[in-house]
């Protein structure tokens, strides 16, 4: 199973995705640059990893959504290629298209860092599949703009197509619904503002869950 | 200024006193050159003599310093100091102030700041993995301290944030002497192969000089100029000499920096800090004895006309100057190119000892190296405050009289006691994948992962106690180390290093010179009873406000080595059935305590000194405990004294309704016993079936064990003597207040 792990200009934790999927193993793990445009086709999962991707100067993942490698990501995604991404990229996700909504400044208007509860909502999703429903996962924060804003049109949409994989247990950034994570239609794009990355094996395993799930999906060998 | 003077124009001793400059200092100059220096060259000497490029005040005092260590690769007088951390992998690391620039400008001043330490330690070819800061503010009397509080750290949070470092500790304190100069202490660690250490030197006659990063600007002319300046009310208004930070280009610059350094296309690097391109230059070639010849025009600007002084003297952030063989300059810019950044071609390596800079076809600048890099040094008198004495005097009578319960209020009520999650949430404290433990604990821990298959776990510490400092500065220095090296025990670390930045008021008043050679020589004692190497460091004078100089303030920067692969021991009553144990004398000292600056509402009392020996034995003593497998909590007494270690670990307990009864042992002086602050001393909560091994563990190493009481669920605090209840305090409204106190600064 191929991995690529994209770095945009100002990602700063591509290296720890990397680090993070060479411990969970299964995984041969490339890295991509954001001025390229490989054929991905030979990719499980594509990962947009979290930081400051053209330092939020304009909107977070606005200008990193027009780089050149994701029109061949939006094509791997429409074509049901996995994708995921965290933070800046769950942020990057949603100003491409890929994702509904938006995620703007922390209701607080600070940067928070720290580990919070998420309830997994539906675990109807190669995200979430290994995950009991309703439970709860320790993840890190860490994030100035995680605030996800939809409309309620919108929102009610993400209900009814099993959309809410992640919301948070106490809202820490002031996101409609406490939405900490979502998935496309067809599922094979998730975005979420916790890190898994950084719960493998410091202070939460939480974020093995995920992966674990994903692995299992994809028929990874573990 | 007048509008007349050009870079060529023959300066003058009137112009050269508005630069700084001394007339001993000018006429030193002027002799060695033979002639008079034009203004650009008065400009580089005002930047090269200023106190904050020369440490013409304080460089004598550093031969003082232990620095030499099997684990050192690099000491002082480079961009920061190296150590071997073993399997061919080193850590290079320093601290550095920025404190006038965050009074001027808080956000800015701050966030450059991380910039310049972050870039000190890439430059050696070190991948930033870890920072930490230590700021001291000023009390909430003053009206500015809020929003001073809440720039710096937003600057700090946004910079390291962006960049991706995780700020895994620190330290923050409030004072009044600090109120209108604050002190932002920031330090980096980066780890490198031991054999790819780069360095700052202008190497190989021929080699290319190349820029690199964002374009020039006049932003912070004369900045170094300034930091060797008090601050007088109306300099308050000197906004235009702070730089403006930009964390994105940092960002780029320091993966593009260490991708060529990979690439083996970088010879020698150095950041444009402080007076940018001048020290930069200068400094380059005065490391490798040879020459430079630089055009200035092809400096890239991002304002049109500018003067070869402001070229020379620029403070604008995230720009390097590095050196190159000229094949090597292609690669180099692609590799530049590739992460959207400039380098520019401006100059050559040239034999001999002169600095050239032409501008224009004209020669503008042409200088001795030595004459710039070896400035005169300064004669400071020094002589101790003549009020010593009095300083010294503490009130006992007063102390123990007043009944417990109020003595308790009044510390509850400590500004310096305070839950730092406020500020720490804001910094991003994970990034990199590399945090073990740290921000709330006694020092932050983390692994190094860069190493292959292995990983060594490294704990960081910063500490100073200004109070103790300005009663007693020895002692201060003393402490500051031992402090370090008792937190960094407590995670089952072995201090393997220092950086310290030595923040004073000015150098030109005697006693803070006898505060800064006292504190010197405290530092180095602990250093030398610890045998931990000084590696690099940061001198700040001229800390002082309308002529009152701020509390010496030598901040340490410890760096520990853990080396087994335990899990790290906690600092916190993890369950509510502990016993409890004190480590070390039952007093402390009550001479420069929380308690009694709370109680007196000013500093009093000669601090106790700080038993080295014992010290070492009590490291010893928690290097045991950890061999034998005994799980503990334990937390170091300092600030607040026993009753506020005790409640710190409560407060960090997983559970809500974690009491403690606390036995005052008999014979001891409550007041001593509860709020003294004598170093070092230990609290330790242990299951009870392990009290026996603990006990002899401590008999062996020699340290004295009390037994202390044990922990409950009944949410309380009760302290009793003799049977009888001498204070009953409600734990969930303590830990109420000290949850809110810094949350004030942020509203």
């Amino acid at each position: 199973m191929k991995a690529g792990v994209i770095t945009f200009p100002g990602s700063n934790c591509d290296d720890d995705v990397v680090d993070s999927l060479k411990r969970i193993g299964g995984f041969e793990v490339e890295k991509l640059w954001h001025k390229d445009t490989p054929n991905l086709d030979s990719f499980s999962l594509i990962v947009l990893p979290g930081g400051f991707s053209y330092g939020d100067y304009l909107r977070c993942g606005a200008m990193a959504a027009r780089s050149p490698i994701m029109e061949k990501v939006i094509d791997f995604a429409h074509r049901g290629g996995f994708v995921l991404g965290i933070c800046n990229g769950f942020q990057i996700l949603c100003e491409s298209g890929l994702l509904p909504g938006a995620l703007v400044r922390n209701l607080n208007l600070n940067f928070i860092c720290k580990d919070i509860l998420v309830s997994v909502n539906d675990s109807d999703s190669p995200w979430t599949k290994m995950i009991e429903p309703h439970s709860h996962l320790r993840l890190p924060i860490a994030h100035g703009e995680g605030r996800y804003i939809i409309d309620e049109p919108g929102y009610e949409e993400l209900v009814n197509n099993g959309q809410i994989l992640f919301t948070y247990s106490e809202n820490p950034n002031g996101s409609t619904h406490d939405i900490a994570g979502i998935c496309n239609k067809t599922k094979n794009v998730f975005g979420l503002m916790p890190h898994p990355e950084r719960a493998t094996d410091l202070r939460s395993q939480d974020g093995m869950k995920i992966w674990n799930s994903l692995k299992s999906y994809l028929g990874c060998p573990s | 200024m007048s509008t007349k003077i050009t870079d060529t124009s023959p300066s003058t001793l009137e112009l050269a006193k508005l630069l700084g400059i001394s007339g001993v200092e000018y006429q030193h100059v002027c002799q060695s050159l033979e002639r008079v220096p034009n203004y650009a060259e008065l400009s580089i000497f005002s930047a090269m003599f200023s106190e904050h490029c020369s440490y013409k005040s304080s460089k004598k005092f550093f031969k003082r310093f232990p620095t030499t260590g099997k684990r050192v690769l690099q000491g002082p007088g480079e961009n920061a100091g190296i150590l071997d951390i073993g399997l061919g992998w080193a850590v290079a690391f320093k601290m550095e102030s920025h404190n006038h620039p965050s009074f001027i400008e808080p956000y800015q001043g701050a966030a450059t700041g991380m910039g310049g330490i972050l870039r000190d330690v890439f430059t050696m070819g070190a991948r930033p993995i870890a920072s930490m800061n230590a700021l001291c503010f000023g009390t909430l009397d003053f009206e500015r301290t809020s929003s001073i509080v809440k720039g710096v750290v937003k600057g700090i949070g946004d910079y390291g944030n962006c960049v991706g470092v995780p700020n895994i500790a620190g330290q923050t304190l409030f004072h009044s002497c600090y109120n209108r100069n604050p002190l932002v202490n920031a330090f980096t660690l980066g780890v490198v192969r031991s054999n790819e250490i780069y360095r700052g030197t202008a190497q190989g006659i021929g080699n290319a000089v190349v820029y690199l990063g964002a374009k020039t600007g006049r932003d912070g002319v004369h900045g170094a100029t300034m930091a060797s300046k008090e601050f007088s009310s109306e300099k308050e208004l000197e906004r235009p000499t702070v730089q403006v930070g930009d964390p994105f280009t940092e960002k780029l610059l320091l993966e593009a920096t260490l991708e060529a350094m990979q690439k083996g296309l970088i010879v020698g690097i150095q950041d444009m800090g402080a007076a940018g391109l001048t020290s930069s230059s200068f400094e380059m070639a005065y490391r490798a004895k040879s020459g430079l010849e630089i055009d200035l025009d092809k400096i890239p600007t991002r304002e049109p006309e500018m003067a070869a002084f402001e070229l020379l003297l620029s403070e604008s952030q995230e720009r390097m100057l590095l050196v190159t063989q000229p094949e090597k300059v292609e690669a180099l810019k692609g590799v530049f190119e590739k992460w959207d950044l400039h380098a520019e071609e401006i100059g050559k390596v040239v034999s001999g000892n002169r600095v050239k800079m032409l501008k224009g076809s004209q020669v503008v600048v042409d200088l001795p190296v030595e004459l710039v890099t070896e400035p005169l040094m300064a004669e400071r008198p020094s002589s101790p405050p003549v009020d010593l004495k009095q300083r010294w005097f503490l009130d006992r009578n007063r102390m123990l009289v007043a009944p417990l319960n109020a003595k308790f209020q009044s510390l509850m009520e400590e500004l310096n006691f305070g839950n730092p999650e406020p500020l720490i949430t804001q910094y991003d404290s994970m990034v990199g994948n590399r945090t073990v433990g740290g921000a709330q604990d006694d020092a932050g821990v983390i692994r190094v992962r860069d190493m292959g298959q292995d990983e060594v776990r490294l704990a960081l510490k910063t500490d100073c106690n200004p109070r103790v400092s300005w009663l007693w500065p020895r002692e201060g220095g003393r402490r500051a180390v031992a402090e370090c090296a008792i937190n960094l025990a407590l995670k089952g670390a072995e201090p393997i290093g220092i950086t310290d930045c030595l923040n004073f008021g000015s150098p030109e008043n005697p006693e803070v010179m006898w505060q800064f050679s006292e504190s010197i020589e405290g530092i180095s004692e602990s250093c030398e009873a610890l045998k931990i190497p000084v590696i690099s460091g940061n001198v700040s004078f001229y800390n002082d406000t309308d002529g009152k100089p701020i509390y010496p303030t030598p901040m340490i920067g410890m760096v520990g080595i853990i080396d087994d692969k335990l899990p790290l021991p906690k600092s916190n009553f993890y369950s509510t059935q502990l016993d409890l144990a004190l480590i070390g004398p039952a007093e402390g000292g009550l001479g420069g305590s929380l308690m009694a600056s709370s109680w007196f509402k000013r500093e009093c009392g000669q601090p106790e000194e700080t038993d080295l020996a014992l010290l070492e034995r009590m490291m010893k003593f928690l290097q045991r405990l950890r061999k034998k497998r005994i799980s503990y909590g334990a937390h170091d007494i300092s600030d607040g004294g026993l009753i506020c270690s005790l409640l710190e670990m409560v407060f960090q307990s997983p559970h809500d309704c974690t009491g403690v009864e606390l036995l005052v042992p008999s014979g001891v002086d409550l007041d001593r016993f509860l709020f003294g602050e004598t170093i070092p001393r230990i609290v330790l909560a242990f299951d009870s079936v392990e009290r026996g091994d603990i006990e002899n563990l401590a008999s062996q190493a020699g340290v004295a064990f009390t037994q202390l009481g044990q922990t409950n669920d009944s949410s309380q605090l009760v302290i009793r003597q003799g049977g009888a209840q001498i204070l009953v305090s409600k734990i969930p409204d303590l830990k109420a207040s000290w949850n809110q106190r810094w949350n004030k600064f942020f509203k």
